[in-house]
């Protein structure tokens, strides 16, 4: 008996569906082995981590809540990776718009400036976020410079820059020296969907990039061009699409995606800006992308699964005493499994049962 | 039943390989449906049918490369089953692909060690292959590199790879369809040889004048059905042609009276360097084509064929826009889109990855080149209604043969793909259709629809440029045939003044460099 690759021939939309779930039961075989080994009850494990954050209203909202940043930037990585544009630098990204829209906000603070503060806020974050993002794509273009290097490097540059403009120059005066802006001002906050909740308009605005993505990746011209692009460029210079606009195009739109999650982020939950501000939403949102398949409903729905792993981790170190790093150990596995999975898209798993006696004949 | 074997030679002993009820099924699609075929010794064997037919099919499963879904293959009177090639070649089954599996940037010898299962060392392996080339009359200078052959030397390649395995049986899919007559002769005699030393061949051609003159038995598939064994050489290609297609193969008509009105494509001293590594460089190309008129370029693959495909469609740009004018508009600076809009379009030799993208609906491979200019686009948003109907239209005219409405282009027979991607740009009306071979690997009544039309095309007042290794091909369709040699292009010959043996001569590059056509003899 013997298990053999073959390639199928159309992609099967059943396993494209399955897969994901396969890594995320293969993965969560991992942890209970991981939780026994660390000494922890595995099952009550689990279920701080996946069932407890689901039980009161609080927690959902929270997930709710950890999912915006987590979508709004994954889909943007989406139009990147179907375009065959390695953007791994979303965190950058994410924390450039932070530091761009916040501008408007520590400048305008106190002055009773009127409503269209959040506004500019946004379109700066977007802005500084897809300018942010063009440094690699165009070191790609122009120079043949790995884009995959340089955006990872310019993350740390973000996090440094954020670091000093808190530290110095945007410090609040107020603040006992603690590294952070003032709290922003009513018309530079995030307005809450419920009073006294956690649910803001950010979650919002992340159902409309959703949508938004959908249409365009199903819908449109531009969309189609994205997907060739990535799946057969050679096709695509035949059709007229140019993969070097593209890349451009794509960490663009990726970057302003991350630049604004970042504003919404400092704007909303956090409400001023202080280093520390992501657990790594960038990095996570690239699991959250492939998790989803690089489809817009998918990224959704894996966003909120990773942001339930956030809230679970949490309560499993209060419950527990289960460290936090076990949930990006959690989310690591969990990418490793999902890429493992895609094969079986491509191919088909066979039993062959080779008849022994001719074997041996002929050897 | 019938005796599947003809005249009865065979009665007592039994045949080296032989499927029984061999069937692969593709979702509800029937590939294969319960084939009974027998391979003796000291045989060619032809394997015939339409595009999408089985054939490849067929030869996959008994190469293991595929799993057949029912059915049986007995090898030398003993059922097996191959997991994979590597156990069909220890059995002594070989296979020569239609397309070849090369690395362009190695050398002969290490291609052919990179495909070889054995555990010999480079330096005895490479002494092998010098000896068995030199047997077979397939001579390759084991040190060269792959990118310096031509097509049938890499096609060589393949086949000394495959013979060093000393073959029972070898399996050869459409080997001839990229040769040129004089290199398809010279492999006959190689076949033919390999027959006489006792092995079993298995044929598949499109081309049936070859089957007559080489195989002693032919096997018709039509529809994933085994229809019957005959001897080809008791057929006619006419009657063999009737049993793959179940009717009459319409002859190819020029309209008469076909006027030639302006010039519609204009190419002035276009020169280009190579965009890649191994290219050929354009050198002074010129020449004019009106509406209603078909030019063909012949030539030997890799004279800078490619190349000129790229410059005339804009993949790739030349610094002069005065170069290639078309529709009196300077164009030689437009990209690909630009000049579909102008009114040109075109088939690219690839089908999978340039014409096509593989993994990708055949209704979003209408969009890939229909977006600029057929209406398949309002507003940026895409109307997947008109790109169906593309899909439907090229299927209806051009008889494409599918599993469902809108497969994946990469699960479409190789023929069956070509006539979507001709009917694709001839349903665009082009005033310009500039195509690379337009029927390679497509069958005989496919190929005479597809040159239909092409004539109706340049009847209706476009002009057509066609780039093909078929001198046949041409001969029939073609108002004028240039050639090309090096990157250069002849003046071209009135069709009726292109005589094989000008061609040839100029396709060695005589005319041009006469110390080239001497070495290419002595070579
Ligand atoms: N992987 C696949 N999935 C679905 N359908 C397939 C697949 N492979 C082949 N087919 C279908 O099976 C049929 C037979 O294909 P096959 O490649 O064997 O044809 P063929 O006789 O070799 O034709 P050609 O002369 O064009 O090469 C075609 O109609 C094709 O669409
Ligand atoms: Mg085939």
């Amino acid at each position: 008996m013997q298990l053999v690759l073959e390639k199928r021939a159309e992609r099967s939309n059943t396993i494209a569906l399955v897969s994901p779930l396969i890594a995320i039961g293969l993965t969560i075989v991992t942890m209970v082995i991981l939780f026994a080994i660390l000494g922890k009850n595995p099952l009550l494990a689990l279920h701080a981590y996946f069932i407890a954050p689901l039980t009161d209203g609080y927690s959902l909202q929270e997930i709710a809540v950890k999912a915006t940043p987590l979508v709004m930037i994954a889909i943007g990585l989406s139009l990147c990776y179907l375009a065959n544009a390695w953007n791994i630098g979303a965190e950058g990204q994410f924390l450039i718009g932070a530091v761009a829209g916040s501008w408007i906000a520590v400048k305008t603070q106190g002055t009773d400036a009127g409503a269209w503060v959040l506004p500019a806020m946004f379109v700066l974050a977007a802005a500084g976020g897809a300018l942010y993002a063009l440094i690699p794509a165009i070191c790609k273009v122009k120079f043949g410079a790995s884009e995959i290097l340089t955006s990872l490097m310019l993350v740390y540059v973000a996090d440094l820059f954020l670091d000093y403009l808190v530290r110095g120059p945007w410090r609040d005066p107020h603040g006992f020296n603690f590294p952070t802006t003032a709290e922003f001002d009513p018309v530079a906050t995030v307005p809450l969907l419920i009073e006294g909740g956690r649910l803001h308009l950010g979650s919002i605005i992340a159902l409309v990039v959703v949508a938004a993505a959908a249409i365009l990746l199903g819908r449109t011209i531009k969309g189609f061009e994205i997907r060739v692009v990535g799946a057969a460029p050679r096709a695509a210079r035949f059709g007229g699409f140019n993969a070097d606009q593209l890349i451009i195009l794509t960490f663009a739109v990726s970057g302003a995606l991350a630049g604004l999650a970042g504003i919404i982020e400092v704007a909303g939950p956090v409400g001023h800006l202080q280093p520390g501000i992501s657990p790594g939403y960038g990095f996570t949102a690239i699991i959250v992308a492939f998790l989803g398949r690089l489809n817009p409903l998918g990224i959704l729905i894996a966003g909120l699964f990773l942001a339930l792993t956030f809230i679970g981790g949490e309560q499993a170190q209060i419950a527990m005493k289960i460290p936090l790093d076990v949930t990006k150990v959690f989310q690591g596995i969990l990418l490793f499994y999902v890429l493992a999975c895609d094969s079986l898209i491509l191919y088909r798993f066979k039993l062959v049962f080779p008849n022994r006696q001719v074997a041996r004949g002929t050897g | 039943m019938l005796d599947p074997t003809p005249n009865g030679l065979h009665s007592g002993e039994s045949p080296l390989l032989r499927t029984i009820g061999l069937t692969k099924r593709y979702g509800d699609f029937l590939a294969n449906d319960s084939i009974d075929i027998d391979i003796w010794p000291k045989e060619i064997h032809a394997l015939l049918g339409e595009n999408g037919a089985g054939k490849s099919t067929l030869v996959k499963a008994i190469y293991g490369l595929i799993q057949p879904s029912a059915g049986e293959i007995r090898w030398q009177g003993q059922p097996i089953v191959l997991s994979g090639p590597s156990q069909a070649r220890s059995r002594g089954i070989g296979m020569v692909f239609q397309h070849f599996s090369l690395f362009d940037n190695l050398t002969v010898a290490e291609n052919v060690a990179l495909g070889l299962d054995g555990r010999e060392s480079f330096k005895d392996m490479s002494a092998r292959l010098e000896q068995v080339s030199k047997t077979y009359g397939l001579p390759l200078d084991p040190r060269r590199e792959v990118w310096q052959l031509s097509v049938g030397e890499r096609q060589r390649i393949e086949i000394v790879r495959a013979l060093m395995q000393d073959p029972k049986f070898l399996i050869l899919d459409e080997p001839t369809a990229v040769l040129t007559p004089q290199e398809a002769d010279q492999l006959f005699i190689v076949l033919e040889r390999l027959k006489s030393e006792g092995r079993a061949i298995l044929y598949i051609s499109h081309k049936l004048d070859e089957v007559k003159r080489l195989c002693d038995t032919a096997t018709i598939l039509r529809g994933g059905k085994k229809i019957q064994t005959c001897n080809p050489r008791l057929e006619t290609a006419a009657s063999l042609a009737r049993m793959m297609v179940g009717s009459e193969i319409r002859q190819v008509k020029a309209a008469a009276g076909r006027r030639t009105t302006v010039p519609r494509l204009v190419v002035n001293d276009l020169s280009l360097a190579p965009g890649e590594a191994h290219g050929v460089r354009l050198e002074h190309i010129s020449f004019e084509l009106k509406g209603g008129e078909i030019l063909g370029i012949a030539g030997v693959a890799g004279n800078g064929q490619d190349e000129l495909f790229a410059a005339l469609s804009g993949e790739r740009l030349a610094k002069d826009p005065g170069t290639v004018v078309i529709e009196g508009i300077a164009a030689g600076h437009l990209s690909i889109t630009q000049r579909r809009k102008l009114g040109a379009a075109f088939v690219p030799e690839e089908r999978l990855g340039h014409g096509t993208a593989p993994r990708m609906k055949l209704s979003e491979n209408a969009l890939l080149t229909g977006h600029a200019a057929s209406g398949m686009v309002n507003h940026g948003f895409i109307d997947t209604a008109a790109t169906l109907k593309t899909v439907d239209r090229a299927t209806e005219t051009f008889d494409v043969r599918k599993a469902k409405r809108d497969p994946e282009a990469a699960s479409l027979s190789g023929g069956n793909l070509q006539k979507f991607i001709v009917g694709r740009e001839i349903l665009r009306n082009p005033a310009v259709l500039v195509v690379s071979q337009p029927t390679w690997g497509v069958d005989a009544g496919a190929a005479a629809v597809i040159r239909q039309a092409l004539l109706d095309l340049a009847t209706a007042g476009a002009a057509v440029l066609v780039t093909s290794q078929d001198l046949d091909e041409l001969a029939e369709i073609a108002d004028r045939i240039a050639v090309m040699f090096h990157g250069r292009l002849s003046a071209p010959l009135a069709a009726s003044d292109a005589t094989r043996e000008k061609l040839g001569l100029l396709m060695g590059g005589s005319s041009l460099e006469p110390k080239e056509a001497a070495h290419a003899v002595g070579a």
